[in-house]
């Protein structure tokens, strides 16, 4: 069938808006890039967009970043609790929705309603810390863990997606003796890989960019995770973090630039992982949606 | 079906494993969640650290009273109010309108780039998006070129009152456009295309069809995020705002959760920012009931 002129001239803005909303979304990006590149001096007297690097191209500000002590210990820190804090929450998450998506559960519906009346009702932020702080957990890395060591939004994504797997599967296996235990981890978690990835994702991400609850019960700076220092940098613009001892001159002209490597090296883990990781991000956010 | 109840000594008993098994998530719902529910009535006490949740005096309502009769009380319930208005207004239509343009799109490697592009922003750090937006709006910043070129007077925007909440507003559609057009992709991919070639049979033009079978198609997904949305009308991004704001713009920019941060963690006016705080899960809690009860006479499309 034959299209109109009406949406043909449609089609055409239709492609220019995307192109530029694509633009939009990634000049910020390309400016930071560019701009941890780009010569310090010349960068404090540019004027306008920024498309290629101006003045000499160098590397000076990953210079100044890879030697920075601050940095490198809020990586040390971050990559710490990634370690230890998404095995565990893959681990706690799933154990449940392993449990409450066993149909002959017999308190499968009052566990159900004692997980999800979290998602719609909290006790707030002051209790949540007085009861972080009671368990002795200020300045502990765990206690941006621990008290998140489960999502009930992420246990009702698995548990929809374990729903899916034929019961016949564990019908076979508790015939032949197999424990509950034995059908989790032999069974139910090997045929998951997807949703697993998700979660990974999910958590990783939630773990990686997280500050707010660091900012709240992490005082000392040994124990900042790498978006403590971040802020730092970035918010409360103290570049002592950054010149501390190192007596450079050039600290005044490198500073935009510092901030904008600083910006590069703690995202790229994420945009490097990122199209690895795209094909299950639609799976993810379909799987919560059909529950309802 | 006949509701049974759960016999307790067998039950218990053919159920032992997957109770264990479920203990360790049970452990950490009532250490994080429900503990923190029940530490919330000292809203209603004078809570000392020394007495604990349970020890501390009952004072009754004080601490409410005080709060609807400070000065802070219209001023964050009213930031709180227009900044989530502002961004569902602007935020909520975004991605439903990139989900339809996006369908139109019939060069797959487009549809594709500008999927993966688009997501993306959803997956950098607040940090890093604010500290940015803070870079391109200082005096000599990129945003402050481009307005200068219009003759726009240069000055750091974050610092204005009158800026905040387009910048917070136009912020959150930048990074949450695409990401949450993904679940309207998905429902929009799961029309029956039998249904536009009827439509097409029958005359019907592509706009005819957006209307008559697209958007009906994605309605109840509509409806279910609105409910969802509406439920957190009194919620706003707070981390975002302590991020963004500073004294300079505490009039349009300090919300109900700000103020609980600020008196509670900064502050440590324990019980008084807890009222504070669970005034605000009320509200939240009542309308998304309103919002769900709306929605199964209109529409009925409800959450439970």
């Amino acid at each position: 069938m034959k299209e109109s002129i009406e949406y043909k001239v449609f089609q055409f803005f239709n492609y220019v808006f995307l192109a530029l909303l694509t633009f939009v979304t990634l000049y910020p990006m390309w400016h930071v890039l560019i701009g941890s590149i780009s010569d310090g001096q010349a960068l404090m007297t540019n004027r306008g967009l920024l498309f290629f690097p101006i003045g000499q191209a160098n590397l000076d500000a990953y210079r100044s970043v890879s030697t920075n002590p601050n940095i490198l210990i809020g990586y040390q820190n971050t990559l710490f609790i990634l370690i230890v804090g998404v095995p565990l929450q893959v681990i706690l998450t799933s154990l449940g929705a392993y449990v409450l998506s066993r149909k002959t559960f017999g308190l499968r519906n009052p566990f159900m309603f004692f997980v999800s009346f979290t998602m719609f009702f909290a006790g707030g932020m002051i209790p949540l810390y007085l009861v972080v702080r009671d368990l002795g957990l200020i300045n502990n890395l765990m206690s941006v863990v621990f008290p998140f060591a489960v999502s009930a939004y992420n246990l009702i994504i698995m548990r929809t997606s374990f729903l899916a797997i034929p019961v016949s599967l564990e019908e076979s296996a508790r015939m032949d003796g197999a424990s509950h235990f034995t059908i989790y981890s032999r069974i139910v978690m090997p045929l998951s890989k997807a949703v697993i990835a998700v979660m990974v994702l999910y958590y990783g991400v939630g773990i990686w960019n997280g500050w707010f609850w660091a900012s709240v019960f992490i005082r000392s700076r040994e124990v900042f995770p790498l978006q403590l220092i971040l802020r730092e940098i970035l918010i409360l613009n103290d570049l002592s973090t950054m010149t501390q001892g190192s007596a450079n001159d050039d600290a005044a002209f490198l500073s935009e630039g510092i901030r904008y490597a600083t910006i590069i090296v703690s995202t790229l883990p994420i945009l490097t992982v990122y199209p690895f990781l795209q094909k299950y991000f639609a799976k993810g956010v379909m799987i919560g949606a059909i529950k309802g | 079906m006949k509701k049974l109840p759960y016999k307790l000594r067998t039950g218990f008993h053919r159920d032992k494993e997957l109770l264990l098994m479920l203990l360790p998530v049970v452990v950490y719902f009532i250490v994080f969640h429900y503990i923190p529910m029940y530490g919330a009535t000292i809203a209603f006490k004078n809570y000392t650290p020394a007495k604990g949740f349970t020890g501390s005096p009952w004072v009754g309502f004080v601490h409410f009273v005080r709060f609807f009769n400070s000065v802070f009380f219209s001023r964050v319930v009213i930031n709180t109010f227009a900044i989530s208005a502002l961004s569902l207004l602007f935020g909520f239509p975004a991605p439903i309108i990139l989900a339809l343009l996006l369908n139109e799109v019939k060069l797959r490697w487009f549809k594709n780039s500008v999927q993966t592009i688009t997501y993306l922003p959803h997956f950098i750090s607040l940090v890093v998006i604010i500290g940015l937006l803070r870079e391109f709006t200082l005096t000599d910043g990129v945003v402050n070129d481009m307005l200068s070129f219009f003759g726009v007077q240069r000055r750091p925007l974050l610092q204005f009152p009158e800026y905040f909440r387009t910048l917070f507003v136009v912020s959150e559609v930048w990074q949450t456009i695409g990401w949450n057009s993904i679940i309207y992709l998905a429902a929009l991919s799961g029309v029956d295309p039998e249904l536009y070639e009827a439509a097409k049979i029958d005359g019907a033009n592509r706009w005819k069809q957006t209307i008559h079978i697209t958007l009906p198609s994605i309605q109840s997904t509509i409806m279910i995020l609105l409910i969802l949305r509406m439920g957190r009308l009194f919620t706003v991004g707070f981390e975002k705002i302590i991020l963004m704001y500073s004294p300079s713009t505490y009039s349009v920019a300090d919300v109900i959760s700000t103020l609980v941060y600020r008196t509670g963690l900064l502050e440590m006016n324990f019980s008084y920012s807890t009222a504070v705080g669970l005034f605000n899960s009320l509200i939240n809690f009542l309308m998304l009931l309103l919002a769900n009860k709306l929605s199964k006479r209109f529409s009925e499309t409800s959450l439970w």
